[in-house]
């Protein structure tokens, strides 16, 4: 019995070693490398595993070079930081909120962004009032402070004396619908053209996707990952109702605040470099919650997770058609049945 | 002895509702107290308010001499211990994780977790005797273990002073004496002080060496069990018309009501 709960000490560090959610951040980051090597394999310029390795790691022919590390890498890359940046952000919405419908999507984070994009979009295009370098650069901020925005109103909103969770869902569904509908109307009186590009970036889609896109989410996981792991610490202790919490020594408001920034922060920059990925911040958590067989989502198998099921679904976008399909469309395929089973199974929760 | 927990003209309200009313009461160190009273005496806000749950509206709670409400939340956490009334888990949560939980004030993020944790977790387990139970979730142990549970991860914290609200609520009888006797015992073995909430007088009576009977927000008399439990008491503080004889097994005051049906005419 006390196996299960063995410390692995290094001087004054230690931490606690679990051996089936290790197991599955190990599969996983295997998983990870072998779609990251397909992904970069399939395309218009058919390239073998051994091709893409040997040009990972600096060699291959020009073509191949470029094939890779100007196309597909960035590309790949941008799936793989921005599925991690989701995953990550619905497991803390999620493990605080104490609820599988919490998370970015849900509570208006994405959809904020997306408004803030669309209206770029729009007004960049045939109005011609932002045009050229403040267009390309524009989308991206814009869609972050959209989902800032939405996510610190949600915040505000909700807030009364504390967070409470159910409130909080309820109040984000309501921002999901003011922004969903204000996007809407943009695209409404919008040029059919600029509406065009908005309801691909609506969508979520990878296409076209370069170091640019790679850089401003690296750094924010670069940034971000550690303080959420740091944090994540308190999490755990979070888990309960707000007196045993604060039992425990935790400054409750403080703690969760700084928590639910992060979150917000990490959804708003995902969804400006690849716009509104539908249901992986709703999915993944949960899933590896499930693979892990933990109490609340493990937030580093998320990051991990989630990183897999943007590249994953990619690849099938770009594949199970003759033209190519938004990567948002398969994972909404894929995750409204998943949101239907989360909304009709009720929700127990062990009290004395 | 020393006092090890005070509270100073304390006031406490919801709202425009003063529920607790300049109150003064002083914890020795070592002793178990039971507070009782009629519902909505103020009797768990006070002990939420000892356990700085919630903060005074005017006067102060002091641990052991120091303001509660100035000390670092976490050095709180590590001298006092607390189990509210109705504690929720997350689904899923094993009883081996819910206790370990109750280490987080002896953790820091780089030490997430170490042989001491380990220890104190596999004692806790042990003296509430559901070693057996440590891996089964929460969510699927009945009402008596799940308290146990609870008052595992209470123990787990290590804190020699232990505040528990109404700890034998939604139990059976036989499983309300085990708490009581795994009380006693910390309180017998291990010195700690003890505080609780208790609605059963009997057992408080039984249990406890200090008892402090709240209504209306005041404390109305407070004393050994023998000095409290008086039936002129209990018909000023509950309204309740009842007997005190002695329990035929501890030598306590028991409580006997009356009751309509057998009231002399």
């Amino acid at each position: 019995m006390t196996t299960a709960r063995t410390a692995l000490r290094v001087g004054a560090v230690s931490f606690r070693l679990r051996r089936r959610p290790m197991t599955v951040v190990a599969v996983a980051l295997v998983l990870l490398a072998a779609v990251l090597v397909v992904g970069i394999m399939v395309g218009d310029f058919p390239l073998t595993a051994v091709q893409v390795v040997d040009t990972l790691l600096g060699g291959g022919t020009r073509r191949d070079q470029f094939v890779v590390t100007e196309l597909r890498l960035p590309r790949a890359l941008t799936g793989l930081l921005v599925g991690g940046a989701l995953g990550l952000s619905g497991a803390i919405f999620q493990a605080i909120v104490r609820n599988p419908l919490a998370s970015p999507d849900i509570l208006g984070v994405t959809w904020g962004a997306g408004a803030g994009a669309v209206s770029v979009i729009t007004f960049s295009g045939s109005l011609g009032v932002v045009t050229g370098t403040a267009a390309s650069i524009g989308v991206p901020l814009a869609g972050l402070a959209g989902g800032l925005v939405a996510g610190l109103l949600v915040y505000a909103l909700a807030w009364r004396q504390g967070i409470e969770g159910f409130r909080m869902v309820l109040v984000g569904i309501g921002i999901t619908a003011v922004a969903g509908n204000f996007t809407h109307y943009l695209l409404t009186v919008g040029d059919v053209q600029d509406a065009g590009r908005a309801m691909v970036w609506i969508a979520g889609s990878l296409n076209g996707r370069g170091w640019e896109h790679v850089v401003p989410v690296a750094l924010a996981l670069v940034v971000l990952v550690p303080v959420a792991l740091v944090g994540g610490h308190v999490l755990g202790a979070l888990q309960f109702d707000d007196q045993t919490s604060r039992g425990l020594g935790i400054r409750v408001n403080a703690a969760r605040s700084l928590l639910i920034v992060v979150a917000i922060v990490l959804a708003s920059v995902a969804t400006a470099a690849a716009g509104p990925i539908a249901f992986v911040a709703l999915a993944t958590p949960q899933i590896a919650l499930r693979l892990a067989g933990t109490a609340q989502p493990p937030l580093f198998g998320s990051v991990v997770v989630g990183g897999v099921l943007v590249m994953l679904s990619d690849l099938v976008a770009r594949t199970i058609y003759r033209t190519e399909l938004p990567v948002g469309v398969v994972t909404a395929v894929l995750g409204a049945p998943y949101l239907m089973y989360l909304l009709v199974r009720s929700r127990r929760e062990a009290r004395v | 002895m020393s006092v090890r927990l005070e509270a100073s003209s304390l006031s406490i309200g919801y709202g425009e509702r003063l529920v607790v009313d300049s109150l003064d009461l002083s914890v020795i160190g070592g002793t178990v107290t039971a507070v009782i009273g009629p519902n909505g005496c103020g009797k768990s806000t006070l002990l939420k308010a000892l356990g700085r749950l919630l903060p005074a509206r005017s006067g102060a709670v002091l641990l052991d001499g120091k303001q509660i409400d100035r000390m670092a939340t976490r050095d709180v956490a590590r001298v006092l211990g607390m189990l509210p009334q109705a504690p929720s888990a997350p689904e899923g949560l094993t009883v081996a994780d819910l206790v370990a939980r109750g280490r987080h004030p002896h953790q820091a993020w780089y030490r997430q977790w170490s042989s001491d944790d380990a220890a104190a977790v596999d004692a806790a387990l042990e003296m509430t005797g559901i070693s057996d139970l440590a891996d089964r979730t929460v969510d699927e142990l009945s009402g008596g273990q799940r308290q146990r549970a609870w008052i595992s991860m209470a123990l787990a914290q290590g804190t020699d002073l232990l505040l528990l609200d109404e700890p034998t609520t939604y139990l059976d009888l036989a499983h309300q004496i085990d708490v009581l006797d795994l009380v006693q015992e910390l309180h017998a073995s291990m010195g700690r002080t003890i505080v609780m909430v208790l609605h059963d007088l009997n057992l408080a009576a039984r249990y406890a060496d200090h008892i402090v009977a709240m209504r209306g927000g005041r404390i109305v008399a407070q004393g050994t069990p023998g000095e409290v439990l008086t039936e002129r008491m209990l018909l000023d503080v509950f309204g309740l018309d009842a007997r005190v004889v002695e329990d035929p097994v501890a030598g306590t005051p028991l409580v006997v009501p009356v009751g309509s049906r057998h009231r002399l005419p």
